[in-house]
């Protein structure tokens, strides 16, 4: 067993590098977040578990674990941690650590899509729905496409009908008018925020 | 003394006078209690009742009073007459306020009255004015065993009220564990930093405390005597002896730390660098003198890791260690992590718990620890060993669920404290464990040389309900001698210790009885020519109060004693007895009661209710109108312990059908005030069996429950349940006989 174990330095990196990482030492252990999170029994590591193991210096397991990403942002551990973690956002800011640093999980559905969500939005600064729902269908090849976009034709008629979905979006998307600043003001709020986490001078 | 002229008062307030017959109560008060004088009235608590009867005190010379009207716990105010023997018949919560409305109840209500007026007049007649203990001894000086936080404190707060105080230590300096410490856990807001002792200047306060005497190296030789008249011999430092007068006594004698050389597989012994909390404070004590870091004691390096392992021989289910939680421990061994981190925040310092136990305002200083970065692990350690170049701890993390180790320069056992009681004086004589042990106070009582041990050692103390009182009055435990606790409880229980030993030397001087009859002017009277020397007294007394003399008599110590009745209880031939609390006042009552013969279907069914619990319980069960039988008549005793089986075979005899007995829950967690009381009365009541089988009587017949004073829906329940039973296994075939 590594010397390094249960000694600060892990916790120390996530201190440093996680959006409100600061927090996980403060966590009593009591278990309550575990308890009320609905994925409960469905996730390698409960929140608990999680901090416990940034405590001891897992960094490996920690930042490879695909828990973080499971998490629904449904805040009943926020509303319930006694020792009041902002346990959601500790979640998020670990997972996007472990994206920055590539050790997140490469198939992990959560970072897929969140991947294909952020691309999407900041191209035009404007989510195109069409764009994102086929690519979702397709991201596990064609062959699986078709069947998901077969399982979904119901509703897109629906949609079609109700006018609520344009197939020319996917031709001739829309796009912001002034998509050039929204690229400015996200280049720029990357640069504050990699400023705060210590990512660049 | 005066001739008697004995009043009895009827009240018609609070709807008496509405659903009861007065004029029928006053005529048996007149005709079958032989009452002097009797007077109705409807507001008897009121300014002008009350004043009717000082009337008649001052001008018809009045000297014994029965109040016919609430219970004799409600308006004791109003009816407070100082100068008469009085007793009280409780028609409103016995009678009105547990009988049903109903027009038809109105018969069995008014006979229950009856009999309570009767009752109340046959007490009167058998009752004295308790005129309080004629051996009063009024020496006011407290003495104070031990110097550490608990007894300075207690030394300094009796000395602040007035009071001469003695200060016996025995090391040659004062402070005791305190003295040793770096720093404490902080006392206040915000709970976040370790803070000074302040033990010099609690030690430089007493010393220079013009009402303190303090004698260093000094031991207690023997102490004799009762409240208000202790002699103690003290072995001063120059080997002389010198008797020391003092009216009560506050025992701060502290603790020991659980010895960590029994703790081998933590490695204590096996290295230098496994020391206990104790041992922390030392280094950290040498570190702060030489204005550097803590270095670890094999080579002096300065620590950079240190792991603490808590509950260290504590908490231990095995049987091989203590098999409590001492309390203090986790908040020590936090504050110890402070000392590195607050120093050098880079020091690594892990906390292994399974629970970390940090009460009230700890939570803080926990909390505080953790924005410090200290690292709570919740584990359990196998074992420590020496590595290189420091130890090495396994531990079984509970939370990952696996066996890990990890390596410090240091590790601290968080040992526990193991009280300085002196000896058990449970233990029998000839038991070695009881000749290794060196007594204390060195009591010259009958019952032993040292107080009473409750349990794992801990001296005695009402745990839960009266903290600090012992079973030996005017002795007082403080500190962690009565139970594991922290500093700043230890300061609370020696401010309450000598407030105690306060009360104990004003009650004795005034010849009346210490907690929880405080005030009470009666005491033991024994017909000391009628007395077998069978030594039940001496022996069944919870506090020691009776010691023997040459000739094996009883020799009461009334200041010793607690007025709980439990000597009159074990009595066999009912020699003990008080003014106002008798074998007769008792027995007179239970024969009062009009007996209705056996084939009225109408049973009789006499309660010996515990006036601590069980008879404040009905009261409250009354005034929540919850109805019980109108069969059964209820007498308020002083404990369990007080009942006399004669009262019970009388009242067989005499025709009841059933006898209840309540009082408070007895054994481990016992709630009784009186400790042994009820457990008394329960062994006794064991053996009424043979009685009853003599007597040809079921053994229903006597029914003993234990009631606390919250079973208020429960003493109802009791009463018809009992009541039922009785009905099912038919009358009692004595009546008539008696
Ligand atoms: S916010 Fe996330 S971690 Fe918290 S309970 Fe909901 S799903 Fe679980
Ligand atoms: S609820 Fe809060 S304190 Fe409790 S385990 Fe979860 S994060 Fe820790
Ligand atoms: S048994 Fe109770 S009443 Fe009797 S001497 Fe002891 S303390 Fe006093």
């Amino acid at each position: 067993m590594s010397g390094e174990r249960y000694r600060n330095s892990f916790l120390r990196e996530v201190e440093h590098n996680v959006e409100e990482g600061h927090w996980v030492k403060m966590c009593m252990q009591c278990g309550v977040c575990s308890g009320s999170c609905p994925f409960g029994p469905h996730w390698a590591h409960p929140p608990q578990e999680l901090f416990m193991m940034i405590r001891a210096g897992k960094r490996e397991e920690v930042l490879g674990s695909d828990a973080m990403w499971m998490c629904t942002s449904c805040y009943n551990c926020v509303v319930r941690c006694p020792r009041k973690l902002p346990i959601t956002h500790i979640m998020h800011g670990l997972a996007n650590y472990a994206h920055r640093l590539g050790l997140a999980p490469k198939n992990q559905p959560t970072r897929q899509f969140a991947k294909m969500f952020w691309d999407n939005l900041s191209k035009t600064g404007r989510v195109n729905e069409l764009k994102l729902s086929l690519g979702l269908y397709f991201k596990d090849g064609f062959k699986q496409g078709i069947r998901n976009a077969l399982a979904m034709k119901d509703i897109g008629l629906g949609m079609l009908k109700a006018k609520r979905l344009n197939p020319l979006e996917l031709v001739k998307p829309h796009a912001c008018k002034g998509a050039k600043d929204i690229h400015a003001i996200l280049a720029k709020a990357k640069e504050i925020e990699d400023r705060r986490k210590g990512l660049s001078a | 003394m005066a001739e008697t002229k004995t009043a009895a008062y009827i009240c018609q307030g609070c709807g008496i006078g509405e659903r009861l017959s007065t004029r029928q109560l006053a005529q048996i008060a007149q005709k079958e209690g032989k009452m002097a004088l009797v007077r109705e009235h409807p507001f008897l608590c009121g300014a002008e009742g009350v004043g009717l009867i000082r009337d008649d005190i001052e001008r018809e010379a009045v000297t014994h009073v029965l109040i016919a009207a609430c219970s004799r716990r409600a308006k004791t105010e109003a009816f407070h007459f100082p100068t008469v023997a009085l007793a009280r018949a409780n028609l409103r919560e016995g009678v009105l306020w547990s009988q049903p409305e109903a027009d038809e109840a109105a018969g069995l209500t008014q006979e229950m009255a009856n009999d309570y007026v009767r009752m109340g007049c046959a007490e009167l007649k058998k009752t004295k004015l308790p005129l309080g203990n004629p051996l009063a001894a009024t020496n006011r000086r407290i003495l104070v065993v031990g110097g550490g936080v608990s007894g300075l404190t207690a030394a300094l707060e009796a000395a602040r009220a007035g009071y001469q105080v003695v200060l016996v230590e025995k090391e040659r300096a004062l402070g005791g564990w305190a003295a040793k410490l770096h720093k404490r856990v902080p006392f206040r807001e915000p709970h976040a930093d370790p803070a000074d002792t302040g033990i010099e200047q609690l030690i430089a306060q007493v010393t220079g405390h013009p009402r303190i005497r303090v004698h260093l190296g000094a031991t207690l030789l023997e102490t004799r005597g009762a409240p208000g008249r202790f002699s103690v011999q003290v072995s001063v430092e120059s080997g002389a002896a010198v008797t020391e007068e003092v009216g009560s006594i506050v025992q701060a004698t502290g603790f020991t730390l659980y010895d960590a050389g029994k703790l081998p597989a933590l490695g204590y012994g096996k290295t230098p660098d496994v020391v206990d909390q104790a041992g922390l404070e030392r280094l950290a004590r040498q570190a702060a003198a030489a204005g550097g870091a803590i270095r670890r004691p094999s080579d002096g390096a300065e620590v950079g890791s240190v792991v603490f392992v808590q509950c260290a021989g504590q908490r231990d289910e095995g049987g091989s260690h203590l098999p409590y939680c001492s309390g203090h421990c986790c908040a020590t061994s936090i504050k110890q992590a402070m000392y590195f981190k607050d120093a050098n925040p880079e020091v690594d310092t892990v906390v292994i718990y399974t629970d970390l136990r940090v009460p009230g305002s700890g939570e803080d200083f926990y909390r505080s620890a953790q924005r410090k970065g200290v690292t709570f692990t919740k584990g359990r350690v196998a074992s420590v060993e020496p590595a290189s170049g420091g130890c090495k701890v396994s531990f079984r993390d509970l939370i990952l669920d696996e066996d890990v180790a990890l390596e410090a320069d240091l590790v601290v056992l968080a040992t526990g404290q193991v009280p300085n009681s002196g000896v058990n004086i449970e233990l029998a004589d000839d038991d070695p464990a009881k000749a290794a042990q060196v007594p204390i106070l060195n009591l010259a009582y009958r019952q032993g040389k040292d107080m009473p041990q409750l349990k794992h050692g801990f001296t005695d103390s009402h745990f839960i309900c009266f903290p600090y009182e012992t079973r030996r009055t005017g002795i007082y435990a403080a500190g962690p001698v009565r139970r594991p606790m922290d500093m700043a409880q230890a300061v609370e229980d020696a401010t309450g210790a000598a407030l105690k030993a306060i009360q104990a030397v004003e009650n004795a001087a005034a010849g009346r009885a210490a907690h929880p009859r405080s005030g009470d002017l009666s005491y033991p009277i024994v017909r000391i020519e009628g007395c077998t020397q069978c030594k039940r007294c001496t022996v069944e007394c919870p506090f020691g109060a009776i010691d023997e003399d040459e000739s094996r008599f009883p020799v009461f110590n009334e200041s010793r004693c607690r007025r709980c009745g439990t000597c009159m209880g074990a009595c066999p031939v009912r020699v003990i007895g008080f003014e106002n609390y008798s074998v007769d006042t008792v027995g007179a009552q239970i024969k009062a009661v009009d007996m209705p013969d056996e084939f009225s279907e109408k049973p009789r069914v006499l309660l010996l209710a515990c006036e601590n619990d069980a008879y404040p319980a009905l009261d409250m069960a009354a005034l929540q109108r919850r109805v019980y039988s109108a069969f059964v008549r209820v007498i308020p005793v002083r404990c369990l312990g007080s009942v006399n089986t004669i009262w019970i075979t009388d009242a067989l005899n005499s025709g009841y059908d059933g006898v209840m007995l309540m009082g408070c829950k007895h054994g481990e967690d016992y709630q009784c005030h009186f400790v042994k009381g009820s457990e008394l009365a329960n062994y006794r009541m064991g053996k009424i069996d043979d009685t009853l089988k003599q007597l040809g009587l079921e053994t229903e017949r006597v029914a003993t429950y234990e009631v606390a004073i919250t079973d208020v829906a429960r003493v109802a329940r009791l009463i018809d349940d009992y009541v039922a039973k009785i009905l099912e296994i038919g009358l009692s075939p004595m009546k008539g006989f008696a």
